[in-house]
């Protein structure tokens, strides 16, 4: 009784949850400590998603195995990764794990190095790219007009323009110039695709009322850009990335083939090729292709299953559902 | 009579108005009136030949649309007008006019003797957008889904009174949201738009037009989208906060009697063009435009018989697209002259404070004025 | 007067054999947190020529409820009881093949948004052939003639069969709507929702256009809507639903002037009148239950203005009161209170 003349007085209200802490209104903390708090709710949300979403665990769980990989291979793998020291075309046994190389390298010792720069490659090849994407794509979406079109000109361009003969071209200047230009160019060719699709999905949302209402409220343009739209494209964003990341890894292999980048880097790419080339399926290395296509796939899959978590932070309405009424025995 | 305090104006904003007493609103508007004749008629906000036309199509057939043509209307402090219209009269782009989403074409918006037109500088801007801010329809696009419902009311709070501090503008985010209705305010502020009810989100969205201390509020179908039971509550606020808070309200809908339930003064619009203004009251008892004939004897009313004035209208939309002059009802209207296929009828005021644009309705309060 | 408990399957006096019955249906939605019950043995029958108006807010079963009588409903939803007996054949349990000879032709379906449901790519004329041919018609002339007739008794000019759907206003499209549904001319017509994204005079005039056909053409409607003001002047009787029950259901004028259910009381005070006293109104305080943790007792009695202390633990049966049903425990010993 008493809580319907309490709700007809006052409106729709809702009942606390019994046991849930709230930010009550007392003393609020201090800016620092606030910030602090924010962002350690934040990560405690992702380990929380983490934990209760099997797939972005298992995705966690894979991330972490090639992160290790990357962070100790010297504790895991003793044998140095390019020296061409031991017997080529040897099978797997207990001194060589996987094998050896036509070469005469290591395979296992290959493996896990090349993990290292594998993910250095993709995380931050991917991380650029994405964020070259989000700028060009979301900008031109949401600025429309000129901006629209000028930005578009140059994405679609880079598009366009077939790549590897202009890399050929590119690399006939700059012979041997190591991971940074690598990564450069990945970034350059790599980004006009992910901005097309971010401008795709940003033009749907620019029709919406709450950016209106950011609007009316006063909001200058770039913060509407980067606080209201970007963080509801989340999901997009961070698929965006995790494609980009995957294919850089490949891409980054045929680049270093023709010059760029450091061709003799052990990388799980630059193992593939050289698998590819001196045909190691069919002399009967399988293990010399097998490996790093499995390496690359782990990190694949990982990121995809990574995707999951992410899905559920960028909507909330995804989320484990709070109990905030109290429950009535059935 | 001291204010009214933060609990009654929470009791008030969703408890029915009492018929019998007198609103503050009318008490503060006499108050006005005592103290400064000559302003007692002064409009907070006017308009003054408004247009606002779209270029549409493409290449060889370029056309207008004329979405809103030559609107004039006041408002005033403490009252609430109702801008009734059917899709495609115009009331919405007028709205977004007056919110400065869109430039208007022609025409000039005042807001306290103030000309839109002269503002400038942000600072200015700002005002006027924390002055005129707007609700909107849609309870379910209308807020960012990714954060609290805190966010919205925190940054107008921050944008438009940026003299509080982080504690104030916690504590005042809480006063506001109890007033509109939702408590306990602290903890509905740290909720997400998806736990809460489509009644409940419209609340935010007057809670976040609350928070800038506006002069008037532009609501746009702040109802439509939400279940009939609900909607009462949220009317109810509505003439709440016009008595509490003293703020006017522009209620934007298509319902004439939700309209009739919380507005002073009736705005009746078509195909861009004002059809007929005047207290709410008079213009629903003895409509003298006749398309507010056709609407006041369209509206289903449970408690009365079916009228059979409306039934062979089909309801079919106005032509906005380069119009040629004349009255743009005259197709529908059953009682069209002549005149009314040659000259757009202007605006006339046929009684005290009631206006109808109509050849037909003019001719006949002259002749009784005769 | 009030009797004993209405019997389980609600028959209401109809003259003549009832061309529906709906008896005891309940459906099911299968989430994460178990089942929840969307429509709850809801029972009514339907006779020929009648038009029944079925009242709700937006969560009740409605929309729901519509789509398990049309045999219409898809995973993760499911029949979890009752049987839908249509002209005298049961509808439950048939397979699609079985239900296509059926459907189209003896009952026929007008969904919310036109705009949704006719195909935007193809023109009017050439979505009324498709749906003729599908049920066996291939005449040239007679599609033809057909569609033309179709549309005139629904007053759109034969030309727009050339239309495509963007080209019509939103009242015309409608009207497109139900003369494809009336194509065959059916014996029940299933609306839902149909003048929801129409203005009022639009509203209204598409309201007499339907009832006028029923007149010529002697189909049953149900007629499922949130605005009860609507079916008020054309609705033989009124169902009104509350999370997934039958609320009140009787003769539409006897539901209008003495409702006996507090929330149909509730709901029709929610509606501001434009004419009379201009009257302070509360609306119903709260919100419908989430019906995946719904409460012991009525479901309405967190809202009930007249909620007794046995409403809160007892689930009221349905009541016949003077040829109304109602749930509502005030009419339990055959007396109001």
């Amino acid at each position: 009784m008493a809580s319907t003349e309490l709700s007809a007085g006052l409106g729709p209200t809702i009942t606390p949850s019994a046991g849930q802490p709230h930010a009550q209104s007392g003393a609020p903390p201090s800016r620092a400590r606030e910030a602090a708090t924010k962002t350690g709710q934040a990560f405690l949300r992702l380990f929380r998603t983490l934990r209760s979403n099997r797939k972005a665990s298992a995705g966690f769980i894979l991330l972490a195995f090639v992160c290790v990989l990357a962070a100790v291979p010297g504790l895991i793998a003793h044998d140095p990764p390019r020296a061409e020291i031991y017997g080529r075309s040897l099978g797997p046994s207990a001194s060589h794990l996987f094998g050896t190389t036509v070469y005469g390298q290591d395979i296992f010792a290959q493996f896990i190095w090349g993990a290292r720069e594998t993910l250095i490659i993709a995380v931050v090849s991917g991380v650029l790219s994405t964020a070259l994407s989000v700028v060009m794509g979301v900008a031109a979406a949401y600025l429309g007009g000129v901006w629209d079109g000028g930005l578009n000109l140059v994405t679609d361009t880079l598009l366009v323009i077939p790549s590897f003969p202009l890399l050929l071209i590119i690399a006939a200047y700059l012979p041997n110039s190591g991971v940074v230009v690598l990564i450069a160019i990945l970034v350059i060719t790599g980004y006009s695709y992910g901005a097309r699709q971010l401008r795709a999905q940003a033009l749907s949302l620019r029709g919406r009322d709450y950016l209106e209402a950011a609007r009316v409220r006063g909001e200058r343009s770039v913060y509407i850009i980067a606080v209201e739209i970007i963080p509801t494209m989340t999901p997009l964003i961070v698929a965006t990335f995790l494609g980009t990341a995957v294919y850089n890894v490949l891409f980054a292999a045929g680049l270093q083939f023709i010059g760029f980048g450091n061709p003799a880097s052990v990388s799980w790419g630059t193992m593939l090729y050289w698998a590819q080339n001196n045909e190691a399926l069919s002399i009967g290395q399988y293990l010399w292709a097998l490996m790093p296509g499995l390496g690359i796939a782990i990190l694949g899959a990982s990121f995809a299953l990574l995707n999951y978590a992410f899905d559920e932070i960028g909507n909330p309405a995804l989320r484990p559902v709070r109990r905030h009424r109290v429950k009535r025995p059935r | 009579m001291t204010e009214p305090s933060t609990s009654q104006a929470a009791q008030q904003a969703t408890a029915p108005p009492a018929a019998s007493r007198v609103p503050a609103s009318l008490r503060k508007r006499a108050a006005r009136a005592a103290a400064d004749p000559s302003a007692g008629a002064a409009a907070l906000l006017r308009t003054d030949g408004l247009t606002k036309h779209f270029k549409i199509g493409g290449g060889l057939h370029r056309r207008t649309l004329h979405a809103v043509d030559d609107v004039s209307l006041s408002i005033g402090a403490g009252e609430i007008v109702a801008l009734v219209g059917e899709s495609g009269s115009g009331k919405s782009t007028t709205a977004r006019l007056l919110a400065r989403i869109y430039q208007p074409t022609a025409g000039e918006i005042f807001l306290q003797g103030r000309r839109l037109s002269a503002i400038r500088s942000r600072a200015d801007l700002l005002a006027y957008r924390s002055d005129v801010p707007m609700v909107f329809q849609d309870p379910f696009s209308s807020i960012n889904p990714v954060f609290r419902v805190s966010h919205g009311i925190e940054r107008s709070l921050r944008l438009h009174r940026p003299e509080l501090s982080r504690a104030e503008r916690r504590a005042e985010a809480i006063r506001i949201f109890e007033v509109v209705g939702l408590a306990p305010g602290a903890e509905v502020l740290e909720r997400f738009p998806h736990e809460l009810s489509g009644g409940q989100r419209q609340r935010v969205g007057f809670a976040q037009a609350l928070a800038m201390r506006p002069k008037l509020i532009l609501a746009d179908e702040p109802v439509s989208m939400l279940d009939v039971s609900i909607r009462i509550g949220l009317l109810n606020l509505m003439t709440g906060l016009r008595d509490a808070e003293d703020v006017s309200i522009l209620y934007i809908t298509h319902d004439i009697a939700s309209a009739r339930y919380v507005a002073d003064r009736l705005v009746v619009m078509y195909a861009g063009q004002i059809a007929e203004s005047g207290p709410v009251e008079d213009v629903l008892a003895r409509p003298r435009h006749p398309y507010t004939q056709l609407l006041v004897s369209a509206v289903p009313d449970p408690r009365a018989e079916l009228s059979v004035a409306a039934d062979t209208d089909r309801g079919e939309p106005p032509r906005v697209i380069d119009p040629t002059p004349g009255c743009r009802f005259r197709w529908r209207c059953p009682l069209a002259i002549d005149a009314c296929h040659q000259v757009t009828p202007p605006l006339r005021q046929l009684l005290p404070d009631h206006s109808a644009a109509c050849h037909v309705a003019t001719a006949d309060a002259e002749l009784r004025a005769f | 007067m009030s009797s004993a408990l209405a019997d389980d399957t609600g028959r209401a006096a109809v003259t003549g054999e009832p061309i529906l019955q709906v008896t005891d249906i309940t459906v099911e939605y299968a989430t994460k947190q178990g089942n929840v019950r969307a429509v709850d043995h809801v029972s009514f029958d339907l006779g020929r020529g009648e038009f029944v108006g079925i009242v709700g807010e937006s969560g009740c079963g409605k929309s729901t409820l519509l789509f398990a009588i049309a045999q219409l409903l898809a995973p993760p939803a499911g029949l979890a009881g009752g049987n839908v007996v249509f002209k005298g054949v049961s509808m439950v349990g048939l397979t699609d093949s079985q239900l296509a000879s059926v459907r189209w032709k003896d009952m026929s379906v007008v969904m919310q948004s036109a705009m949704n449901a006719l195909n935007p790519v193809t023109s009017i004329g050439a979505q009324f052939k498709d749906a003729m041919r599908a049920h066996g018609v291939r005449s040239k002339t007679e599609i033809a003639d057909r569609s033309a007739h179709m549309l005139r008794m629904v007053g759109i000019d034969p030309t727009h069969l050339r239309s495509y759907p963007h080209q019509l206003s939103g009242g015309m499209r409608q009207r497109a709507m139900i003369a494809m549904a009336l194509l065959f001319t059916p014996d029940l017509v299933i609306m839902d929702e149909p003048t929801s994204a129409l203005d009022v005079v639009a509203q209204r005039s598409l309201m007499v256009q339907i009832k006028e056909l029923q007149a010529q053409l002697g189909f049953s409607v149900i007629f499922v809507t949130h605005d009860m003001s609507l079916v008020r002047h054309f609705s033989d009787r009124l169902m009104v639903m509350y999370a997934g029950q039958v609320a009140e259901l009787g003769v539409t004028s006897q539901v209008f002037g003495s409702p006996l259910h507090p929330y149909t009381r509730g709901l029709m005070d929610a509606f501001p009148s434009i004419k009379g006293e201009r009257v302070p109104l509360t609306g119903i305080p709260g919100h419908p239950p989430d019906l995946a943790r719904i409460p012991d007792g009525c479901l309405f009695a967190p809202r009930c203005p007249k909620v007794m202390t046995e409403c809160e633990t007892t689930r009221p049966p349905l009541y016949l009161v003077d040829g109304t049903q109602v749930r509502c425990l005030l009419y339990a010993d055959g007396s109001t209170r």
